[in-house]
């Protein structure tokens, strides 16, 4: 996916560019293929709505402790005078109410609204952390890999295959409590932050392979162009070479990779915590909240709906975005 | 091509050797004494000694490897404590369970190929299907009804909508009953209403992925020469849109599927949560949990060689279905 298409297709775009630059500028505006990937961008209707309820989510997740506060509820505050004598909320749709928007936790009675605010913040500070550092790694390996090749190459390879192979859900609930034992031995109390970073690294070991995977293949692809021979005939160095050179002619599918495994780590971790590894209960999180509400399917289905539709919102907006941003970066696929 | 799968097979059994070395490091370098977790507290000295011994536990790390694999290949002899000789897939001994761990994996295997497999037959047919209608149909509400379909499905996660459909077919409607496995050879209708939830849960997730990457391969293979020739020469819409334009445009769809096939054979850990069913990755949660080593390693190797193995076949499906790859 080289570059080029998308500057011939411009000049059509030029034309019929409503607000085209400065008054002064007549016929061709200059314009970055960056540019011009926002400006379509801008146009996509699906990409400003999803665009929006993402950052309205980011917005959400980084003033949870404000919201908190304006709410007047912390995350771990029980109302068991709100339960009736089977530990059941007491009102409709599991207790909602003007006090408890998204009603209460049966047996423990703590308030869902703001349990799933934190979850939020949880989730998204995970995901993002996570696809930040294995973009990072798979950068720098994928680009290694593809542009010396050799045993490099081959080792990277080698590693991928090996990933694929393993079944990524059960190695990290087995690995998870095994890292955690080594710190904290065996009846430390677990802070919540180490949690989340044991879960971030897990993440990082497991997730880099597909981005490294994708940059090889860019950086092959690239690595026999005549720009990159000229470049090497200046005798630049290796990191001018991959950070200079090769690394501004791929950065849109990075970018495009980047945005859609941000929600595949969303799930990942929700997913991990479905199945009870990591996050302890202190800290809310949407897999765990769904898990404990499978016991309550019969007596309160809505504590299931709230957290469900949630992670759904979630990552449904996130997906959409990622669909918007490879269709403005590289207009030519159809997906 | 005998040549290619020699090969191919070598590099899988390197591939299934690394996974095994990895494992086996990983969860032998357990800080936990995998002893201590299987005696509860009222457990003298002597036998924890005992059992360490019968584990093999205080050997060298390479000879406890060795020792490991050379049961998987000829079986070997576990201590009479372990239910003495234990043949040729030796897998080892469950102290939680007490049984042998490939006694268990041959109880739960079955249920997770009742799981996977019929589920893989439908969300196959159901998302290529979906995929080349609306490929075919492009920009009509049904193809739009498509993507919105495979939007919603690629965003939705398998225990939410199994929970969804739990509380509707089985708590509210009572039309079936709480999932659970009966074998197919006792009872065929037990079977199928017990996993049928199961199914349409994993079905909907995945054809709903498989119906985008179709769609998205059909589009690309419909603009291509050899589709608009066909049609220029004379021949049917069927055949052209069936033979010619599918075979090209599946092969991307053929290797997702090898991946995520044998991904679920070795265990669909949430869909066996989500339902209650006890297959082979309810049977690897449950082992993590109770630190239940053997059963661990063998969970995880099984996955892998699921998906290893899928990934072989998919390489020999390329050749079969596009006539352009040539296996050396």
């Amino acid at each position: 996916m080289s570059l080029s298409p998308v500057e011939g297709l411009a000049l059509a775009e030029i034309e019929s560019d409503p607000d085209a630059g400065t008054p002064a500028a007549k016929g061709v505006v200059g314009r970055s293929p960056g540019q011009l990937a926002w400006l379509r961008l801008r146009r996509d209707r699906t990409a400003v709505v999803s665009g929006v309820l993402l950052v309205f989510f980011m917005v959400l997740g980084l003033a949870a402790p404000l919201i908190e506060m304006a709410y007047g509820i912390g995350p771990r505050e029980q109302f068991q005078n709100l339960l009736d004598g089977f530990g059941m909320p007491l009102g409709y749709a599991g207790g909602v109410t003007g006090d408890h928007w998204f009603g209460l936790e049966p047996n423990l009675g703590r308030d869902i609204f703001i349990r799933l605010i934190y979850g939020l913040r949880t989730s998204l500070f995970i995901a993002f952390a996570a696809a930040l550092i294995t973009a990072t790694i798979g950068v720098v390996l994928g680009a290694l890999a593809g542009y010396l090749g050799g045993w490099l190459d081959a080792v990277i390879n080698w590693i991928t295959d090996l990933t694929l192979a393993m079944p990524f859900l059960i190695i990290a609930l087995a690995l998870t409590p095994t890292v955690t034992l080594r710190f904290y031995g065996e009846r430390g109390q677990v802070s919540s932050a180490f949690g989340v970073g044991v879960l971030i690294a897990v993440f990082a070991v497991f997730g880099w392979t597909s981005t490294a995977r994708l940059v090889r293949g860019q950086v092959i692809a690239l690595r026999e162009r005549e720009f990159v021979e000229a470049a090497r005939a200046s005798g630049v160095g290796l990191g001018h070479m991959l950070f200079r050179q090769l690394l501004p002619n791929i950065w849109a599918p990075i970018l495009v990779s980047f945005s859609l495994a941000v929600p595949q780590f969303i799930t990942s971790e929700a997913a991990l915590s479905f199945i009870g590894v990591g996050l302890s209960d202190e800290t809310p999180s949407f897999g765990r909240m769904i898990y404990d509400s499978l016991d309550f399917l019969q007596t309160d289905p809505a504590y299931v709906f709230f957290p469900g539709i949630m992670i759904f919102a979630l990552v449904f907006a996130f997906n959409l975005f990622g669909d918007a941003l490879r269709d403005a970066l590289d207009p030519k696929s159809s997906r | 091509m005998a040549r290619f799968l020699l090969k191919r097979l070598f590099s899988a059994t390197l591939t299934l050797f690394a996974v095994s070395v990895f494992t086996f490091l990983m969860f032998f370098a357990l800080p936990r004494d995998p002893v201590s977790s299987i005696c509860s507290k009222n457990c003298n000295p002597e036998r924890l000694e005992r059992v360490r011994d019968d584990l093999g536990l205080n050997d060298p790390l390479i000879s406890q490897y060795a020792g490991y694999m050379k049961g998987i290949v000829t079986g070997r002899d576990l201590g009479s404590a372990q239910g003495g000789r234990c043949d040729a897939p030796c897998l080892g001994w469950s102290y939680v369970t007490n049984e042998a761990v490939s006694d268990t994996i041959a109880r739960v295997l079955p249920v997770t190929l009742s799981i996977v497999i019929p589920a893989a037959i439908l969300w196959l047919l159901l998302g290529v299907g979906l995929g080349m209608i609306s490929a075919l149909r492009r920009g009509t509400w049904l193809d739009r009804a498509a993507i919105g379909f495979s939007l919603t499905g690629a965003s939705l996660q398998l225990y939410f909508v199994g929970a969804v459909l739990l509380m509707v077919f089985v708590y509210n409607l009572r039309l079936l009953p709480v999932p659970s496995y009966t074998s197919l050879f006792d009872n065929p209708a037990k079977w199928a209403s017990g996993l049928v939830l199961a199914w349409v849960a994993l079905a909907f997730l995945f054809s709903a992925i498989y119906a985008r990457l179709s769609r998205a391969q059909m589009l690309e293979t419909l603009s291509e020469d050899f589709v608009r020739t066909a049609r220029a020469k004379g021949l049917a819409k069927p055949k052209v849109y069936g033979r010619h334009a599918l075979r090209a445009a599946i092969t991307p769809v053929v290797t997702i599927a090898g991946l995520d096939v044998g991904g679920a054979l070795g265990g669909t850990v949430i869909t066996e949560t989500t339902f209650g069913i006890q297959g082979l990755g309810r049977t690897a949660v449950d082992a993590v949990r109770s630190g239940d080593l053997p059963t661990i390693m063998a969970t995880v190797l099984i996955a892998a060689v699921f998906v290893v193995l899928a990934n072989v076949l998919v390489d020999l499906l390329y050749a079969a279905i596009d006539p352009r790859v040539r296996l050396r």
